[in-house]
């Protein structure tokens, strides 16, 4: 075995990069093939065998997506729905975040548990009910209410990471600029706030994100005011392959950005519910 | 540990009231109002009525059936393939952010899109067929996804699911191996363990604590799966979350589609505990 511990050494690391490869080939490749169909004219969709660089590279297959009945309004919905997610759950959340990084207080820890475990709350359960509720209250098919039930499912991950951004930045320049004169809040605005607006930002991104993405509350709280992932849903099995393919890529594009920007964040909402 | 503040007792409070009452109203409120809404006749009182319609169902057991198989075929594939990532990714390789970066990509991506993607890999003039043609293994297109070829689905299914949310558990568990101290590695080094050895002896024991939080998160977000199902079987195969989606949609009857909603929940927490226990980590081995 150990005739050559360099040799074997080296082949282990050029094997390991192999692996490393093989399995980014393995998530990279769907996106690339999807991508290919997204970029090809439309008639292309239906050829077989089928191609894997796009064919007559255009936009056309996408236009014509976005100018299907529904799409750009619910591409608009989508959005504005986003964006409230993103604005109700910095705003509801990020204090919470900022009580448990930087306060000691009695039932802190009870209060994290029950931020981690409603993480994984299933949407479903929530869902039907909410339906019901919003028929009700006559909040329902609103994209105002669909804000609010996707701030619910985002507010765990917000607290969570608006937490551990808060906690990385050092307590004591916060107290350091209070000696110099500055009240505790403006002391939080002009520097605790600054240092952690990367990291916040991260925070909003992946709620954006994860509202973007979510489709089962969507398509129960909605009827006509559809986002984009409950239309085509909704559209999906009567329609043709190249608004399949082009929705589908569609809607994977903000998830490819924003990944790129909240990588490093990644870790602060899913890593040990142990400290 | 942040220091402790000893004034203003009432600030964290006040900071964490918005969290609380909000998820009192959207996390407490509906949940006992799905439990009224699965146990509650038309007529107001209680009834069982609702479960007996969901049991009753013809589309009920293949819903279940599909689900558990799903779920058991998914989750130890994606817990050998998110150990092997997480493993390459804290290799020491060079681009290593890079690579990071790349795994981590579908767990932004939705369930729907990625039923789309594998969709046109699966379908019949698809890129599969294509592959599988051009390696001379197939003489004509063969029909994944048809109405009777339910395994084939299946086997879509999980390749879709394997793709997409293998990344979560992949994450948990790079955070986890982080947390483990040099030294135990560079010991096993001492002793001469080789990977294998060390995997089995040394991180996969180490990391109980991930892997178990990983284990819950997967097999709850696993009863949820829903719109893979729909992108690439139409509706060739059904599962829980589905039929509670159309005992809502399709039926109009909520109180059905809250009585799965209410199976959905009692098979999330019987998971749970059932994972807490059986990967109890007694206190003097805990890291």
């Amino acid at each position: 075995m150990s005739r050559n511990p360099l040799l074997i050494q080296h082949l282990l690391r050029f094997l390991t990069y192999i692996a490393a490869i093989l399995v980014a080939l393995w998530v990279l490749m769907p996106i690339y093939l999807i991508a290919v169909a997204a970029f090809s004219e439309m008639l292309a969709v239906y050829k077989f065998p089928r191609p894997f660089v796009p064919v007559n590279f255009t936009l056309d297959t996408l236009l014509f997506f976005l100018k299907s009945g529904g799409v750009m309004k619910s591409v608009q919905s989508s959005v504005v729905v986003a964006l409230l997610t993103l604005l109700f759950s910095t705003l509801i959340g990020a204090p919470a975040g900022y009580a448990i990084a930087r306060f000691v207080f009695r039932g802190r820890d009870a209060f994290r548990l029950v931020v981690v475990s409603t993480r994984a709350f299933p949407i479903v359960i929530l869902s039907i009910p909410l339906a019901v509720m919003f028929i009700r209250w006559g909040m329902y098919d609103s994209i105002y209410s669909l804000a609010l039930m996707h701030t619910a499912l985002a507010l765990p991950f917000t607290i969570l990471i608006t937490s551990s951004v808060f906690a990385s930045v050092p307590r004591d320049l916060e107290e350091a600029a209070q000696t110099l004169g500055c009240s505790p809040l403006e002391a939080f605005i002009r520097i605790s706030l600054p240092l952690a607006l990367p990291g916040l930002a991260a925070a909003t991104l992946f709620t954006f994100v994860l509202s973007w993405n979510e489709v089962f509350a969507a398509v129960i709280l909605t009827v006509r005011n559809r986002t984009l992932p409950a239309l085509v849903l909704t559209v999906l099995s009567e329609s043709q392959l190249p608004y399949r393919f082009a929705g589908g890529f569609f809607m994977m594009v903000p998830s490819l950005i924003f990944m790129l920007f909240i990588r490093r964040y990644l870790f602060n909402l899913w890593g040990r519910v142990t400290k | 540990m942040p220091p402790i503040r000893r004034r203003q007792n009432w600030l964290p409070y006040l900071l964490l009231l918005p969290s609380i009452i909000f998820l009192f109203i959207f996390f407490a409120y509906p949940m006992v109002e799905s439990f009224l809404l699965a146990f509650r006749g038309n007529d107001g009182g209680f009834t069982l009525e609702n479960f007996n319609i969901m049991v009753k169902d013809v589309a009920f057991t293949p819903a279940f059936r599909t689900t558990l198989i799903l779920l058991v075929l998914i989750i130890p594939i994606q817990f050998v393939l998110a150990l092997t990532m997480a493993l390459l990714v804290q290799a020491k390789l060079k681009f290593s952010g890079l690579f990071l970066y790349i795994y981590s990509i579908p767990l932004g991506i939705s369930e729907l899109a990625a039923g789309i993607v594998w969709f046109a890999i699966f379908t019949e003039r698809g890129y599969l067929n294509t592959i599988l043609m051009g390696l001379g293994i197939l003489e004509k297109p063969f029909i994944f996804l048809g109405y009777e070829n339910t395994s084939w689905i299946l086997f879509a299914i999980v390749i879709a699911e394997v793709w997409r949310a293998t990344s979560i558990i992949m994450v948990i568990l790079v955070a986890g191996l982080q947390a483990i101290p040099h030294e135990f590695l560079e010991a096993a080094d001492i002793f001469g363990a080789n990977l294998w050895q060390k995997v089995w002896r040394v991180i996969l024991p180490l990391l109980k604590p991930s892997l178990q939080v990983a284990l819950i998160l997967r097999t709850i977000l696993a009863f949820q799966v829903f719109a893979v199902a729909i992108a690439i079987a139409g509706r060739g195969v059904t599962l829980l979350a589905a039929e509670a989606y159309r005992w809502y949609n399709s039926y109009r009857n909520p109180h059905v589609a809250a009585a799965y909603a209410v199976l959905i929940l009692v098979l999330s927490i019987t998971s749970t505990v059932l994972y807490l226990w059986g990967l109890r980590t007694p206190e003097e081995q805990s890291l």
